[in-house]
């Protein structure tokens, strides 16, 4: 039984050209439990498993608020957990207000998200540490891609109506492609959430696909908006047929609901992701967006992921922050690793 | 290793809680402490001390005096002398020493937590976020009691002087489940903490002083298991409470059988922890991580064996693995350590020769590849597969991080195997289907219940086991009784010795001429009349020593088959409770249109007067258990979680009942009437020097459609048929209202299943007052409560 699970749905079709295994196999793209895992390419629609999903929402909920207490890093280790946290971060501007200007000093800070002293006397010159990518409206993509030239920044584009989601499909899915012939290098969908509601699996299901078939070459994050979802278990329902759907990660909310990124429901999702990579063989990310706003916020969603899901998902490449403002707090955080004093947020310059 | 390179490593590395506190706090005390005795620090009168040690390192915490006879004899009149001042303080003003400790175990919350981690080598985050918040939460509720007891329990009294005995796996926590209730109730107290774990309490006995307590109404005194045997033989403490082994308890209730002591004990288990496969099975096994690896599995509610739907199985097992493959084994004292360390040495070697054994019976054991600590005492997270009811490991209390898996078909192959156990302590349901939840629920032997979560615990809600996991509850109403006594029980006069009739009659011959009543009675067992096994009959004389009839001579085969039929009745339980009054009051109803023959008959025994009162008073005495029987209802308790906890009362099962001499009627109806009302089978065994009645009785039943089985009728001699009925290890409970000898007997005999035991303690009973003989005091231990803990949400 050690790694030959028992399937519980029933045979998955993963329908990958062989060659294309024997590159994934030596290069895997996340390690589960030490096996490795290729990249979601999604499977077809499995409407039983979907209707399987169970989640008991105290349950649930006993597990976040005892996490929190399990776990903790102390210390230089928190230092460098923060210092993971930002290069985890997928630095975040989503306003009405927004401007070209604004764009550039977002961009600005995501190249350098902390200051040169800081850098230095964390002695961590070498580790150049930046923010995994910006995220910006469509709008303001060509003007990111240009900042962020020259830098390991990446730029991810929310797009198809966000982040209500609801204009017509054939627009949604054209502005997918004009974010990604923009220069996007990630897109962030969002359900029509009125399928979850409505159990209509199957359109839910083409809705993603197609938006997956729209963002190739870019990666694709599917916004479940969990905070409109409102139960636990629509939440893993719906995790389910994204993934099913190609989603390369999965992400709790838009940062417009009224609740955003709980710990529960990142449980409920790196669950369902957990489950996915056991029947399936492939690796689907994570983004909590909404409502992480303190460095012990960030710290608790890394531990998270560790228990959860392992190594592999406290990286840019599994796991991302949707955030704006709490890269100002590990930033104090870190100054007062260094010097011993608390700090202000004036002290670091803003995005 | 750098920033840098910890940022690529992404370990969790150490976070120590700070020991300092705790530490000069020991040191303050130079890390030697006497007895807690009359409100201050006590040499131990034979000098002798032993040491206590930090199980995650095995260095010496501090040395504690070990407590002799005589220094328990100091405490035991200390609190003697403390007690009539603490009684007569007003509920008001107990309330408020309730209050203050509650207040300063919060004050002190973080060494007490750092203490408890070091003397037991629990998680630190266990001792802070759980022990220490419920052991303040225990004394808050229980200010409350102090508070409302006049109001709340009126014609009640403190049992007085009560020794209490601790175990080591929650030091502070089963003090305070203890001590509050007892003092809360106007009880003084004599302390005993284990002998690993002394330091918190000590710790205890420093803020008793610190809260101005009154000398002598908390003593501790430190010690091992021939202390304890010390406290629970001292003649002058009124109540033992005890928590800990089955094996103790059981001695305990051998030791206390010859005395008036009240008794509660709070035992070992073996919990089911069911999972169907409609379960949220990530949850459930984080449910697996609360219950059998919490406190390194030492926790008498573990859920130890694990019962799994067929068909999730496998899925189950792997999901199992990989959890337990990210517990963190460490430093007690660090932050994010899961698993800490065994208490000693003597456990350790327990658990794993438990382990060897049930590998050697088959089972399959799986331990993750996790870090473990090189020095002090830890045993892995363990899973053993491939157990069968028959194991060891399925059977017996292990006491550690092990948990035994097993498979199941249905709901009811589910129930079967949970309570195939000698234990009933707690147990847990997994499933997302509220009827299989609450189904099984109701159906399983265990005091608690936890659909859909494990190990919640509240001073609002009763804790406490069915079968050998003891008897009592701690927490709760319920808890609360178990301090108290009615008043005017306490004072009731000692019954005269009851004449030992002849031990066999010889079968010769019959007096027939001096017989003027030709009437044949048998024994009455699952709904019929049978003769006696032994072929033999009673004569039953009146005072003047005249013949006036034979009753069957019952032995211990009649018994056994009484015991079976009750056994095979339990539909009785399952029928509703509108269902039972209607079969009592019809019994009433009956017995009202026989009343001048049955008087008549009963008048050649008691004589016509007492005789017409009896039947006058049965009549009554059925209406009111008929009118009790849809009224005894139990609660919904407010747990500060989002949940109900619903506390049932349900029947503790098969009962004996041993009938007083002097009511033959109303005796019988008195003591048999509650236990049907609300649902058990019974075994009676009528008055000694009148069995006839049993000929009237069963006529009454047979005739009021009381199901063949819910109540058997065995005559004979008391003697005899007491013991059989004491020591039958399928019978829930045993009631005797006869003389002492009887009372003591009763409980000797009690020990093997540690079956519940009801007697009147040799005393008087006037049976015609109904203040006495009818109503609560006689329910409550017809019944015991399950509490069902539904937490909901969605």
């Amino acid at each position: 039984m050690e790694m030959q699970r028992n399937r519980r749905y029933g045979p998955v079709n993963t329908d990958i050209p062989a060659d294309d295994q024997l590159q994934d196999s030596q290069n895997p793209h996340a390690l589960l439990a030490g096996r490795p895992l290729l990249s979601n390419r999604g499977i077809p629609l499995n409407l039983d498993w979907v209707r399987q999903a169970r989640v008991n929402t105290s349950a649930v909920e006993r597990r976040a608020q005892s996490h929190v207490a399990r776990r903790t890093v102390k210390k230089d280790w928190q230092a460098a957990w923060l210092l993971r946290a930002i290069s985890c971060m997928d630095l975040t501007t989503l306003s009405g207000d927004d401007t070209d200007e604004r764009v550039r000093r977002l961009c600005a800070k995501a190249r350098q998200p902390i200051q040169h002293d800081l850098v230095q006397q964390l002695g961590i010159i070498d580790l150049k540490i930046q923010v995994a990518a910006v995220c910006v409206y469509h709008r303001f993509v060509e003007t990111a891609r240009r900042a962020v030239e020259g830098s390991s920044v990446r730029v991810a584009a929310v797009s198809t109506g966000f982040p209500a989601g609801l204009s017509p499909l054939p627009e949604r899915v054209a502005e997918i492609r004009r974010s990604v012939e923009a220069g996007a290098d990630e897109i962030d969908v969002v359900i029509t959430r009125a399928h979850v509601f409505g159990g209509r699996w199957q359109e839910l299901y083409d809705e993603i696909a197609a938006f997956k078939q729209a963002s190739a070459p870019a990666h694709m994050k599917v916004i479940l908006g969990t905070g409109d979802l409102l139960t636990l278990r629509n939440v893993a329902r719906a995790s389910l047929v994204a993934m099913m759907a190609g989603a390369d990660f999965i992400k709790t909310s838009t940062g417009k609901e009224t609740t955003n990124a709980t710990l529960p429901v990142g449980f409920v999702m790196t669950r369902a992701i957990r489950e996915y990579a056991q029947e399936t063989g492939m690796a689907v990310g994570f983004k909590p967006a909404g409502g992480i706003r303190t460095a012990k916020q960030s710290l608790d969603w890394l531990a998270l992921m560790k228990e959860e899901l392992g190594d592999s998902w406290m990286k840019a490449d599994m796991f991302r922050f949707g955030a704006s403002g709490l890269l100002n707090d590990i930033e104090r955080q870190l100054e007062h690793h260094v010097t011993g004093r608390y700090s202000a947020s004036y002290r670091h310059p803003i995005a | 290793m750098s920033i840098a390179e910890k940022f690529v490593a992404m370990e969790y590395g150490p976070a120590p809680e700070d020991p300092k506190e705790a530490l000069a706090w020991l040191d303050h005390h130079q890390r030697r402490f006497g007895h807690f005795i009359n409100g201050a620090w006590m040499e131990p009168s034979a000098g002798e001390y032993f040491d206590t040690a930090d199980p995650s390192t095995g260095e010496k915490l501090a040395t504690v005096a070990q407590g002799s006879p005589t220094d328990i004899d100091a405490a035991v009149k200390a609190a003697r002398a403390a007690l009539p001042e603490w009684q007569a303080l007003t509920p008001h003003a107990r309330a408020r020493y309730l209050y203050s400790l509650a207040r300063h175990v919060q004050k002190h919350s973080r060494r007490l937590a750092v203490l408890e981690t070091m003397d037991n080598g629990k998680p630190i985050r266990e001792s802070r976020d759980i022990d220490i918040p419920l052991v303040a939460r225990h004394f808050y509720y229980h200010a409350g009691w102090a508070q409302l007891l006049p109001q709340e329990f009126p014609g009640y009294t403190a049992c007085g002087v009560v020794g209490q005995i601790i175990p080591w796996n929650f030091p502070l926590l089963m003090l305070a489940w203890k001590i509050a209730p007892a003092l809360a109730t106007g009880n003084t107290v004599i302390l005993k903490p284990a002998e690993f774990t002394p330091l918190t309490a000590l710790a205890f006995a420093e803020i008793c002083h610190e809260i101005g307590l009154p000398p002598g109404v908390v003593n501790i005194v430190t010690g091992d298991g021939s202390t304890g045997e010390a406290l629970v033989k001292h003649p002058d403490v009124d109540k033992i409470a005890f928590t800990g082994s089955t094996e103790v308890g059981r001695a305990i209730r051998s030791a206390t059988a010859q005395s008036h002591k009240k008794l509660s004990l709070e035992l070992g288990g073996k919990s089911p922890f069911i999972i169907f496969e409609d379960a949220d099975l990530d949850s459930a096994v984080e449910g697996l991580v609360d219950g059998i690896w919490f406190n390194q599995g030492q926790v008498c509610c573990a859920g130890s064996r694990l019962l799994m739907q067929e068909s999730i199985a496998d899925i189950l097992i792997a999901k199992i693995r990989d959890r337990m493959s990210t517990l963190r084994a460490g430093p007690p004292l660090d932050k994010a350590t899961d698993i800490g360390a065994i208490v000693a040495r003597v456990q350790l070697d327990r658990i794993q020769r438990l382990v060897d054994q049930g590998m050697a019976e088959g089972a399959t054991c799986w331990q993750p590849q996790i870090q473990m600590p090189s020095r002090g005492f830890y045993f892995p997270p363990t899973l053993l597969s491939n157990v069968h009811p028959t194991s060891i490991v399925a059977q017996q209390e292990i006491f550690g991080p092990v948990l035994a898996a097993m498979t199941f078909r249905t709901p009811a192959e589910a129930v079967e195997l949970a309570n195939n156990t000698k234990y009933g302590l707690a147990a847990c349901v997994w499933s997302e289907n509220i009827n299989v939840a609450l189904d099984v629920s109701s159906q399983l032997k265990a005091g608690v219940v936890w659909v859909n979560c494990t190990n919640l615990f509240d001073a609002s809600c009763g804790f406490g086991g069915y079968r050998e996991s003891g008897y009592g509850r701690e927490g709760g109403k319920e808890g609360v009784l178990e301090y108290l006594e009615p008043a005017w029980f306490k004072t009731a006069p000692p019954l005269p010795a009851a004449k030992s009739l002849p031990p066999e009659s010889s079968g010769g011959e019959i007096e027939s001429a001096a017989s003027e009543i030709d009437r044949t009675v048998k024994l009455y067992i699952g709904g019929k009349q049978a003769r006696p096994d032994s072929g033999y009959s009673l004569e039953v004389r009146d005072s003047n020593g005249q013949l006036i009839g034979e009753a069957p001579l019952g032995n211990r085969k009649d018994i056994r088959n009484a015991v079976e039929a009750a056994r095979k009745a339990a539909g009785w339980a399952k029928s509703t409770a509108h269902n039972r009054a209607q079969i009592l009051y019809y019994m009433a109803e009956n017995l009202s249109q026989r009343r001048e023959e049955i008087a008549n008959r009963l008048g050649a025994a008691v004589g016509k007067a007492q005789a017409a009162a009896e039947v006058r008073s049965s009549i009554e005495r059925i209406f009111s258990y008929a009118a009790w029987a849809d009224k005894f209802d139990g609660a919904v308790h407010n747990p500060p979680f989002r949940n109900i906890a619903i506390a049932m009362n349900e029947p503790v099962g098969t009962v004996g009942i041993v009938c007083p001499n002097e009511t033959p009627l109303l005796g019988f109806i008195s003591l048999v009437m509650p236990a049907l009302a609300v649902g058990n089978t019974v075994i009676a065994v009528p008055s000694e020097p009148y069995p006839l009645i049993a000929g009237d009785l069963y006529q009454l039943f047979d005739t009021s459609d009381l199901p063949g089985g819910a109540v058997n009728i065995v005559t004979g001699y008391i003697s005899q048929l007491l013991k059989v009925l004491a020591e039958h290890e399928d019978v829930d409970a045993i009631w005797c209202f006869r003389d002492e000898a009887s009372a003591v007997a009763a409980k000797s005999f009690s020990t093997g299943n540690l079956k519940q035991v009801f007697t009147n303690a040799g005393r008087v009973i006037d049976w015609f007052d109904a203040e006495q003989a009818e109503g609560r005091w006689f329910l409550q231990r017809a019944t015991q409560v399950k509490n069902i803990w539904v937490p909901y949400g969605e």
